[in-house]
């Protein structure tokens, strides 16, 4: 075995985190497809006017499908889902990146913005799940 | 022969383009992010570069869907911006320099660097913010543009000293470039900030500005971060830091701070933006 600097299962010791990976990136593919899809202002029309019938020409699965629909991002990165992509739908909405990214902490968007506003989150107890720092 | 005049770092948040272009730059909440830049935009009315080396990464608006490249360096004429899902930037299309872009494709790869060359490419806020940032607003951008895109977003991203060595690449290769240029090359996203799961909202002050501090008095530090250190201090994406370290290492051995600037918050994100100089401009080839 080559030397690494730290075992790979360090990536999942991050509270609140999730690492996006190859492998993560694959089973999001179709999902990430339909975000795309989404810079093209028909495509966003098309979207608007029936979501489901749009997204049905996608090969997502059924949660991909329903996380998308509830606008539900927490759900989204787990089956996959990066940010990146992401955001496509929250601008098709007309949400700001923050309002999407706050979405995801459990606070409602005023909460979110104000922490924000205040300095944002402290490191402090979010470094290591085993270490508690 | 080209030389690289000057070394710059700045956050590129989508939201501070979306401020720019709404006129709402000058407001209580941007005023004071925008603010941080009216040095820089002055100064570089004087420096007048020919062309800038603009490293920043791709969100998943030209790359990362059915390519996932590493480093990809932007070859055509022109770049369009791109459209994030409302609307094109109502910015300049960003103009290629495709001779010095074709000599450092050629140099880069000899140097052991495998690089994707990118001969059709739009750009998004990565690239078009920190443009608005140094230049304001303007009819025609007054300087060509080489992008390089990082990934920084699915792990593992190169490692930051991996970034350094291609700085490091890039600054023999403009050297050896026999056309008289004026080039800068810039570093951008960060500073710290997390956009998904729970953790989101995550900024660290200290670590930013240690790293901050680290460009001129402890580079060897800096090279040596790990992803998972990046990760745990800085967000999953601040990671994107490591872009800075491309341009940093493009200056050779020693630097000098000509302004420094720090914000919180950019909506989600820390804002860092600095202006380096290499002490010895043209000297890296030599010294090598």
């Amino acid at each position: 075995m080559r030397k690494r600097p730290y075992p790979l299962s360090e990536l999942e010791d991050i509270p609140g985190t999730t690492v996006f990976t190859a492998k993560r990136s694959r089973e999001a593919y179709h999902l990430h497809k339909f975000c795309m899809s989404l810079m093209d202002p028909a495509n966003r029309a098309a979207f608007k006017d029936h979501e489901r019938a749009y997204l049905n020409k996608f090969r997502m699965s059924e949660e991909q499908k329903r996380a998308v629909q509830d606008r539900d991002f927490n759900t989204l990165i787990d089956l996959g889902g990066n940010i990146y992509f992401l955001v496509k739908l929250s601008n098709t909405d007309g949400w700001s990146t923050q309002r999407a990214v706050g979405s995801m902490t459990g606070m409602t968007a005023d909460e979110y913005a104000a922490m924000m506003r205040g300095g944002g989150r402290s490191p402090e107890g979010q470094r290591s799940i085993r270490e508690g720092n | 022969m080209a030389r690289i005049t000057a070394g710059i770092a700045t956050s590129h948040v989508p939201a501070i383009g979306a401020a720019f272009d709404q006129g709402r730059s000058r407001d209580d909440y941007w005023g004071p992010v925008f603010a941080g830049y009216d040095w820089v935009k002055t100064w570089e009315e004087v420096e007048k570069p020919d062309v800038v080396i603009l490293c920043y990464n791709d969100h998943a608006s030209a790359m990362m869907l059915d390519v996932v490249p590493t480093f990809a360096l932007g070859m055509a004429e022109e770049f369009e911006p791109a459209d994030e899902g409302w609307g094109k930037r109502d910015v300049p299309v960003v103009q290629g320099h495709i001779e010095l872009a074709a000599h450092l494709a050629e140099q880069l790869v000899l140097d052991d660097f495998d690089l994707t060359l990118m001969n059709n490419l739009d750009v998004d806020h990565g690239c078009t913010v920190p443009l608005s940032l140094m230049f304001g607003k303007v009819d025609e951008w007054p300087c060509k543009v080489i992008p390089l895109a990082v990934n920084v977003t699915q792990f593992p991203t190169p490692s930051g000293n991996r970034c350094w060595m291609l700085g490091e690449a890039i600054a023999h290769a403009v050297e050896s470039f026999p056309e008289d240029l004026n080039v800068q090359i810039w570093g951008t996203g960060g500073m710290s900030h997390q956009l998904q799961g729970p953790r989101a909202g995550l900024i660290n002050p200290e670590f930013d500005n240690a790293f901050l501090d680290g460009l001129t008095a402890d580079t060897d530090g800096l090279r040596s971060i790990t992803r998972l250190e990046y990760l745990r201090e800085s967000g999953t994406e601040g990671i994107e830091l490591i872009m800075w370290l491309i341009m940093r290492a493009a200056l050779g051995a020693e630097v000098e701070e000509l302004h420094r600037f720090y914000h919180v918050p950019a909506s989600n994100t820390a804002v860092g933006h600095i202006v380096l100089r290499p002490k010895a401009i043209g000297a890296v080839a030599q010294a090598a």
